[in-house]
């Protein structure tokens, strides 16, 4: 989804925070709310890594953006542990003495119809074009580099299509690219000719483009 | 929602779903320490660096970390999850990496630990992509203007690790000199690693 975690590029954002010696976790029940997701994915099987991505996107704008990570964290989880009918949203709301946030539910059509690509289609050094495509669900193409064309540096082995895997779509593997654009190819105020980006994208996300 | 208007705090929320879950006999006893001693014992930037210190005194690790970061790293005993599969960039005297995930925060635990906040922030996320020379010097890393600079969107599965620039006048230190020398900062890129 076109959401407010796509953060690439976005302008108006300040300097960055920085704390010498930062602990793992700030407070404890930070700690908690990772673990409690962890456990959701890994022991409850209540949910998966994209699932699990996908609750965080969904959230509010605005409390995503004020929310710290953990919090995303914990939203993101709980949201799908009331979803999956582990837990009760009035009973949650009952023990905490407060409301509870919940992120947004599934758009209905989530998915975007792409070819699976079970062959890995492009080579090292090929020219390879971001196709401009808006699922309304989870997709790891950031909106900075769709419709560019950009380089392929490396091809890693074949994962999860996260895009199906985030709505119970059918399983399937595809390799993905690490595919280097030219900042000035990417933004019209790029710094200099000598910096880039590198995205590491699916195959169905991708089409050849000419060299 | 239910009739609660005033929002729990985020500690009475996690609390609230840890107890939920534990009332319906949903987490088995000593799941969570162990995510929490894991997540803060074990995964930890001290393993990052001395994946570094060896690549920098054994030439066929090195090589072999290039090739293969993954099966690298395992040899030193750093695995398991957000380390399936690692990849080693190696920083050049005329190209910088720096490591990013713009749209969660993504990283490889095994080798660099839970990311630290600053990596973590909307701040960082958005605007390393798009001016990297500028969010670097502010972070206190001057890069000259003909260094070409490589941002690595971590929008996959590849997790990935900076190998930087051994610093001079550190000849004939020993390996474990030389991971004290690493910082958390430079294995994602926005320090160099220097023997001062």
């Amino acid at each position: 989804m076109d959401g407010i975690h796509d953060l690439g590029g976005m302008a108006g954002f300040g300097t960055i925070a920085y704390e010498e010696d930062e602990p793992v976790f700030h407070e404890p029940w930070q700690a908690t709310a990772f673990a409690l997701n962890i456990v959701g994915i890994g022991v409850l099987r209540n949910h998966n890594a994209d699932e699990y991505r996908h609750s965080i996107e969904r959230m509010l704008p605005v409390h995503y953006l004020q929310a710290c990570y953990y919090e995303r964290v914990l939203t993101g989880a709980a949201t799908l542990f009331v979803e999956k009918g582990l837990v009760d949203l009035d009973d949650l709301e009952a023990r905490a003495g407060g409301s509870f946030p919940l992120a947004a539910p599934n758009a209905d059509d989530p998915m975007v119809d792409l070819t699976p690509q079970p062959v890995a289609r492009f080579k090292v050094g090929d020219r390879v074009g971001v196709k401009d495509i808006h699922p309304k669900g989870h997709t790891r193409v950031p909106r900075f580099c769709r419709g560019k064309t950009g380089t392929v540096l490396h091809v890693a082995p074949a994962f999860s299509f996260p895009d199906a895997a985030a709505h119970g779509g059918a399983f399937r593997k595809e390799h993905t690219y690490h595919v280097e654009f030219a900042s000035t190819d990417l933004w019209s105020d790029a710094g200099s000719e000598n910096e880039s980006v590198v995205v590491d994208l699916w195959d169905s996300y991708l089409e050849a483009a000419a060299s | 929602m239910s009739g609660q208007t005033k929002i729990a705090s985020p500690e009475a929320r996690t609390a609230a779903l840890k107890d939920a879950l534990s009332k319906k006999g949903l987490i088995p006893e000593g799941a969570l320490e162990g995510v929490i001693q894991t997540a803060s014992e074990e995964w930890d930037p001290k393993n990052g660096a001395r994946v570094v210190a060896r690549a920098w005194v054994d030439a066929d690790f090195r090589k072999r970390l290039l090739e293969d970061g993954t099966k690298a790293c395992a040899e030193l005993g750093y695995e398991g999850i957000q380390g399936e599969y690692i990849v080693a960039l190696e920083d050049e005297p005329t190209r910088h990496n720096v490591i990013v995930c713009t749209q969660c925060s993504c990283t490889a635990w095994p080798v660099l630990g839970l990311p630290a906040d600053w990596y973590k922030s909307p701040e960082y996320r958005a605007r390393v992509v798009r001016e990297p020379r500028k969010v670097l010097h502010e972070m206190g890393l001057d890069l000259a203007k003909d260094i070409a600079i490589r941002v690595w969107e971590t929008s996959a599965e590849t997790r990935y690790m900076v190998i930087p620039c051994r610093p001079e006048g550190t000849e004939g230190w020993s390996e474990e000199q030389l991971a004290s020398l690493v910082t958390r900062e430079a294995l994602v890129g926005i320090a160099l690693v220097t023997s001062a």
